[in-house]
């Protein structure tokens, strides 16, 4: 497995965790959603937003992340 | 049914398939081969891919049915929002970068570029050929909603229509010309979606929105003391030619057995026109009477709507458009600009008059239908639960409370597995251009969704929904605003639709051509030959699309897609992702995995209830699996299936050399 699937597959877990918390929340806890923690909007559009937002924010990670490695061989023959 | 013809919509709306069509011709020259007309010759730029991909992606379900069930549901539209975004994630940490090192033209390219087996040829084919279609059915339905408002044609005028412009933009250019018309889709959607978002909240909340305009004030009668409402109704129902309620109506003594049960006050006024009345009791137990809409279908097929008949040359009369706020916090009548946050927290606070329908069969055989108001406080329309999909969730049935895990399992799992959206890795020249483009992909699809929330919010309290469509709502709340903005969001949704079928028949086309009878029957073809097979293909994956979006007509186009996402995610992600990451996956497994993922999940929605009742018309009850959605169950089904036959069959030396590859 090369490092691009490696550090693909912490961030997939990472995600994966947030998803599947809102998820079983919703499916266990569904009352929990009303709870409004600020701005008096509710933790169901909180979580909603954090997690379009989140999916945002690992991929610019990876693509971070990954430029790295691309760019270690360009150095070298440079 | 209340919307009318608009000659700007129409214009704007033959402005665009005149562009999209000449594109297609100009481009036509580019796809002569293979390599150019199933990946555009892999010389897409990495940002236009990523845009592409919004275009491909963002279909019809996205755009009208997402809006469409945020508008009726609340956040339930949301979270499929929510769930298909968060299918990007396993596009791209897990299937980017694999799937452009391995494949070239299709879906069962990367799943065979190590097997060289027609076995899996064929299993991956059918399961682009099955996902494609099921996906291609709420697409053409799209496509017949857009077109009834904006040319005033029936419903399978616009399916026929759109199957025509996409054959045509598929078998002129392939992938080159659909990748330029899905950028272009992806670009005008996101932007335009982001001025109308602009719009509403320009316009803030306020309890009359239809009131410039004229347009009908539903009555609301009350509040009666409950214990005085009840005598009334005694009395009228035991002297049904008295006055029942305040002098001007009387009980129409023949429908009030049948009415009573739905809670519904059926009467005749003045005027000697059937109305129909809800009852409804607040938590101070004070009644309320709301006045509802009605279609009634006699015997004869003749729709009644609201009392009245059919126009001289047969037209049916138009129901009133809906959605507004009943009170809003501070008892304000209008709040002025709204900021995001202030737009969401006012909601939350407000009482919101949504509007369902229920089925009554009166005693002569009439069969009506009565669309009645349920006020619904702002918090209860910003949660899940509300609509008939995800109530359940808040109830005590654990059957509903798996569907509702099951269902969000698929959409996470979906999107990588769907064959349109995997060709497009083929279209870039390498791994990092797929992976930056998917990124770009994120960015653009994770901005629209949350624009839907807005979207969708702000067409339930414009006053403008059809109750009958909701896939008509982001439209129709364009119309709200502006006459210009309908024409233009009528005319993008078109191109919507347009994108991603042409993505869809494209995959499959090349399902058939590519995989099946070059793949599987090996039949040597020239790359002329399988270009010229693979747009017969598309001609013939058009008009079964046709078909079928004809049938299914009058399902939410988002439901469907549901669909297409399990039988994706059950068939093609479980392969895709064990032969990337299980150095002993086998041949067997892998075919094994697609059929019983495939066959499984497929039985599995039509032996629903929920396929049960919108499809067959059955009782939901009588179904034989105990929830609709099938990955919770399909998709480890389909795991556990390639691991058993792979272990099963690890006896071939060459399957453990083979697969040592990976990755």
């Amino acid at each position: 497995m090369n490092r691009n699937a490696r550090i693909g597959l912490v961030l997939f877990a990472v995600y994966t965790v947030v998803y599947g918390g809102f998820v079983v929340l919703n499916a266990v806890a569904p009352t929990s959603m009303d709870w409004s923690p600020w701005l008096g909007i509710n933790l169901s559009i909180w979580y909603g937003f954090f997690l379009i937002g989140l999916a945002f924010a690992l991929a610019m990670l990876y693509g971070w992340l990954c430029r790295i490695e691309v760019s270690k061989p360009e150095q070298r023959s440079s | 049914m209340n919307e009318s013809f608009s000659w700007l919509a129409a214009i704007v709306f033959a402005v665009v398939v005149g562009l999209t069509l000449g594109l297609s011709f100009y481009l036509g020259r580019r796809a002569g081969t293979a390599q150019g007309y199933f990946a555009a010759h892999g010389q897409i730029p990495w940002f236009v891919n990523g845009i592409a991909f919004a275009g491909d992606y963002l279909s019809a379900a996205s755009f009208l049915g997402i809006c469409g069930m945020i508008a009726f549901f609340g956040y339930d539209g949301f979270l499929y929002s929510i769930g298909y975004l968060a299918g990007w994630i396993v596009a791209l940490f897990v299937i980017a970068e694999p799937m452009k090192r391995r494949g070239k033209f299709t879906f069962a390219d990367c799943l065979d570029s190590q097997f060289h087996s027609r076995g899996i040829k064929l299993a991956a084919g059918l399961s682009t050929l099955a996902v494609s279609l099921f996906y291609l059915i709420p697409q053409m339905v799209g496509a017949g909603v857009l077109v009834q408002p904006l040319l005033g044609l029936p419903h399978w005028v616009g399916v026929v229509l759109v199957g025509t412009i996409v054959i045509l933009i598929v078998v002129t250019a392939g992938m080159v010309s659909t990748t330029w018309v899905q950028f272009i889709k992806g670009t005008l959607l996101v932007v335009f979606s982001f001025i109308l978002t602009v719009a509403v909240l320009w316009r803030g909340l306020e309890t009359q929105p239809d009131a410039n305009d004229n347009r009908y004030q539903f009555h609301k009668i009350g509040p009666i003391a409950e214990s005085r409402f009840d005598e009334l109704l005694l009395e009228a129902a035991a002297r049904p030619q008295s006055t029942a309620i305040d002098g001007d109506w009387r009980l129409n003594p023949e429908l009030w057995p049948v009415y009573r049960e739905a809670k519904l006050l059926p009467v005749i006024g003045v005027d000697s026109r059937s109305r129909v009345y809800s009852i409804d009791r607040d938590q101070r137990q004070q009644v309320f009477l709301r006045e509802t809409q009605t279609v009634l279908v006699d015997s004869t097929g003749t729709r009644i709507v609201n009392g009245q008949p059919p126009s001289s040359d047969g037209v049916p009369a138009r129901l009133q458009p809906t959605g507004h706020i009943e009170r809003l916090p501070g008892n304000q009548d209008k709040t002025g600009p709204l900021s995001p946050w202030a737009f969401l927290s006012t909601l939350q606070e407000s009482q919101i008059v949504r509007w369902t329908s229920t089925n009554l069969k009166h005693p002569n055989g009439d069969a009506v239908t009565i669309y009645r108001q349920v006020l619904t406080p702002g918090n209860e329309i910003l949660r899940p639960g509300v609509s008939p999909t995800f109530a359940g969730i808040r109830g005590d049935r654990w059957q509903a409370k798996i569907d509702f895990v099951s269902l969000m399992l698929a959409l996470f799992c979906g999107t990588a597995s769907l064959p349109h959206i995997l060709i497009r890795y083929y279209t870039v020249k390498d791994e990092a251009a797929a992976r930056k483009s998917t990124i770009v992909g994120i960015a653009s699809i994770g901005s629209f969704y949350v624009l839907t929330l807005f979207l969708g919010l702000g067409a339930m309290t414009s006053g403008a929904l059809d109750i009958t469509d909701s896939n008509m709502a982001a439209p129709l709340l364009a119309r709200s605003i502006s006459e210009w903005l309908f024409a233009i969001i009528s005319a993008i949704a078109f191109t919507t639709v347009l994108g991603t079928v042409s993505g869809l028949i494209l995959a499959a086309a090349g399902a058939v051509a590519h995989d099946l009878l070059r793949g599987v029957m090996g039949m040597q073809l020239s790359d002329y030959q399988q270009v010229r097979i693979a747009k017969f293909a598309s001609v013939l994956i058009g008009i079964v699309a046709m078909v079928l979006g004809i049938l299914f007509a009058k399902l939410n186009v988002n439901y469907l897609v549901g669909w297409a996402f399990s039988v994706a995610a059950s068939a093609n992600l479980p392969a895709l992702v064990m032969l990337l990451f299980w150095k002993r996956t086998t041949r067997q497994g892998v075919i094994a995995s697609v059929l019983i993922g495939m066959i499984s999940s497929l039985a599995w929605i039509l032996l629903s209830g929920d396929t049960y009742s919108k499809v067959y018309g059955l009782s939901a009850e009588s179904a034989w699996v105990p929830f609709s959605q099938p990955g919770i169950v399909t998709i480890p089904l389909s795991f556990l299936t390639l691991v058993a036959v792979s272990l099963m069959t690890q006896t071939h030396p060459n399957s453990t050399q083979q697969t040592s590859q990976t990755t």
